[in-house]
């Protein structure tokens, strides 16, 4: 609520559309129930159609990448606002994955359909496993440490020239079908997108929230904050070895380049802009950002700068997001009244 | 021999890093992920002044200091002043400050080696037959001369006092008429002018890159989370044990593990005792 200078302000109330499509009742009316479906289709519908859409293979190419970085922006955003545990080491979850599926791939042959699903299970396995002593601590200490786990990662390998040294590992295969290659991502996306949204809604999403906003209480409740916690890290980054699993195939190499900051910082700077907490907004900032920095490469490492102060302005002025943004507006009307 | 006097001269280089850093987050508790940026920023505002402005070297150390604490100053007057409380976003808008600069830095062509400092005095001497050059005993001089004027400063002046009330209890120094607000900017402004400080010290020793930057934030959030944050004198015991730690691991392992050894420290530390060696939050504030 706005005050303006000459005692006006503005009130937002619910569309009464808004209103009756809440119950069951929806299912009675035709207008309604497009009300209700408008912005699911649209998101569904834009997904499976952006690639046929895309003018040239490097776009599409661009569009895979955009879902890997949609992926990882997910997964922090269920973190932080669902569970309450800020992970700046999105690099870490797509490091790990990609360095498994590299492995499985050129030292046993797997074939991609196999290493993904393995890599993004095991992958989850030990990126919990070893996140685990960090579980009891919270907010600046565990956004810190997560930070530290990618860096600390990249220099043993650098280090010890272990899993292919500063080189990376080559000749990883790609996909049979670059339609298979494209459509496999999306369709991920979109499953997860709407997976961790009914997840959240669930009994176990509720104990999430709770252990966000008072871990007291739940430990009070007789509930292991720890297991819930633990639940929760194993969901994020499976998501995220996920990603760094197809990643692997769609560059056919992995490198320290997956451990680069890069993949801890956009996806963040992503669910700022989206709008945090939304689930969708972070998908759709990804859907934003990652063309503009495509956009802009021709400019080398002014695109950086771009991108902070973009980040920065949103973190400012308009810490909701778009999203949330474009939530209120589809759902309330505001006018000015006199105070 | 060699591995005493280099720790110490390694381990003074670390507290210069961490104090910048360890002042602003215990006074205002604001993670000021631009420090490294600010540290290398002033490296190049100095190297400006004497290059292309022909200044004195003195008078353009002075002020890059001073205008890398008017940064300072600026970036909290203007951002940080309007995120106070919410530390995902404090985190985030000083990151991204700090990108901004270093990334700016990269595109303005400050790099390669051209970029380098003169040192303060040439030449070197032998202590117990290390040769040992005489910008890194001014270093270690200088470094400790700051610590006590700091502790002096905090301990003597109305400023100091003001600023470790603050660092003690924000609402209580409120309430006995301290601006909490003011004391913040100026918290961030010294924080910056330590940050050049250290940066015209140490800079002499290499060339100016930006990468730096990331390193020396790194080190700095080492140092002060193994001391525990927001402890002055604990940072400073802190940057002993890590600056011994790195040049032993030098010595033993190989430089490759000279990073690793501080994001290590940071691992271990925040696992087993968050609040680090002196820090003073309570148990309950920081896991459960």
């Amino acid at each position: 609520m706005k005050e303006s200078s000459d005692q006006r302000r503005k009130e937002r109330l619910d569309r009464g559309i808004k209103v009756r499509s809440e119950g069951i009742y929806a299912l009675m009316s035709w207008r309604e129930l497009s009300y209700l479906f408008l912005p699911r289709v649209v998101l569904i519908g834009g997904l499976l159609i952006l690639p046929l859409a895309m003018p040239s293979m490097y776009w599409q190419r661009v569009i895979s990448i955009v879902c890997i970085y949609a992926l990882l922006a997910l997964s922090f955003d269920f973190l932080a606002h669902y569970v309450g545990l800020v992970s700046l080491g999105g690099a870490f979850f797509i490091g790990t994955g990609s360095y498994i599926a590299a492995i499985l791939n050129t030292s046993f042959g797997l074939p991609p359909i196999l290493t993904i699903p393995i890599a993004t299970l095991l992958g989850a396995v030990i990126c919990t496993v070893l996140l685990l002593p960090c579980l009891p601590l919270r907010g600046v200490y565990f956004a810190i440490v997560t930070l530290m786990y990618p860096l600390l990662l990249a220099r043993v390998i650098e280090a010890l020239d272990i899993l292919g040294g500063t080189d990376g590992i080559l000749g990883i295969e790609s996909f049979a079908n670059r339609w298979m290659e494209q459509y496999f991502i999306i369709l991920m996306v979109l499953f997860l997108l709407f997976g961790t949204r009914r997840l959240v809604n669930q009994d176990i999403g509720l104990v999430f929230r709770a252990v966000k906003d008072n871990d007291q209480s739940v430990r009070a409740s007789g509930i292991s904050v720890t297991y819930y916690k633990t639940i929760a890290v194993f969901i994020a980054s499976g998501i995220g070895c996920l990603a760094g699993a197809y990643l692997v195939h769609l560059y056919m190499w992995a490198g320290l380049s997956t451990l680069a900051l890069d993949f801890s910082i956009l996806p963040i700077a992503a669910t700022v802009i989206g709008g945090s907490g939304t689930l969708v907004g972070p998908v759709l900032g990804a859907f934003i950002l990652v063309p503009i920095s495509e956009l802009l490469r021709a400019f080398g490492t002014l695109r950086i700068v771009f991108y902070a102060l973009i980040l920065l302005g949103f973190i400012i002025f308009r810490s909701e997001g778009i999203m949330v943004y474009g939530q209120r507006k589809y759902h309330q009307f505001e006018k000015w009244i006199k105070v | 021999m060699q591995i005493l006097i280099y720790g110490t001269i390694n381990s003074v280089a670390l507290a210069l890093f961490a104090l910048g850093f360890a002042m602003v987050y215990g006074v205002s508790r604001l993670p000021n992920f631009a420090h490294g940026a600010l540290y290398v920023l002033s490296g190049f505002i100095t190297w400006t002044f004497v290059n292309s402005l022909g200044l004195n070297y003195f008078i353009s150390i002075l002020l890059a200091m001073l205008v890398t604490g008017i940064i300072g100053a600026l970036i909290y007057q203007f951002v940080l002043i309007r995120i106070r409380g919410m530390e995902i976003s404090e985190i985030m808008a000083t990151y991204a400050i700090g990108l901004a600069i270093l990334e700016g830095l990269r595109w303005g062509g400050f790099r390669g080696m051209t970029y380098t400092l003169p040192a303060f005095i040439e030449g070197s001497t032998e202590i117990a037959g290390v040769s040992v050059d005489y910008q890194r005993l001014l270093v270690v001089g200088i470094g400790a001369a700051v610590v006590a004027v700091l502790w002096l400063f905090t301990h003597y002046t109305s400023v100091g006092l003001a600023l470790r009330g603050m660092a003690q209890d924000e609402r209580a120094a409120m309430m006995l008429g301290i601006d909490s607000d003011l004391m913040a900017l100026a918290a961030m402004g010294f924080g910056s002018m330590l940050a050049a400080l250290a940066a015209v010290l140490l800079l002499p020793l290499g060339n100016i890159v930006v990468e730096a930057g990331y390193n020396v934030l790194i080190l700095a959030i080492a140092v002060c989370i193994v001391g525990g944050l927001g402890s002055w004198m604990g940072a400073v015991l802190a940057a002993f044990i890590i600056g011994f730690a790195q040049i032993l691991t030098v010595v033993y392992l190989g430089a490759h593990y000279q990073m690793v050894v501080a994001l290590l420290a940071i691992i271990i530390t925040l696992i087993l005792r968050p609040s680090g060696l002196f820090g003073r939050q309570k148990e309950l504030e920081e896991r459960v």
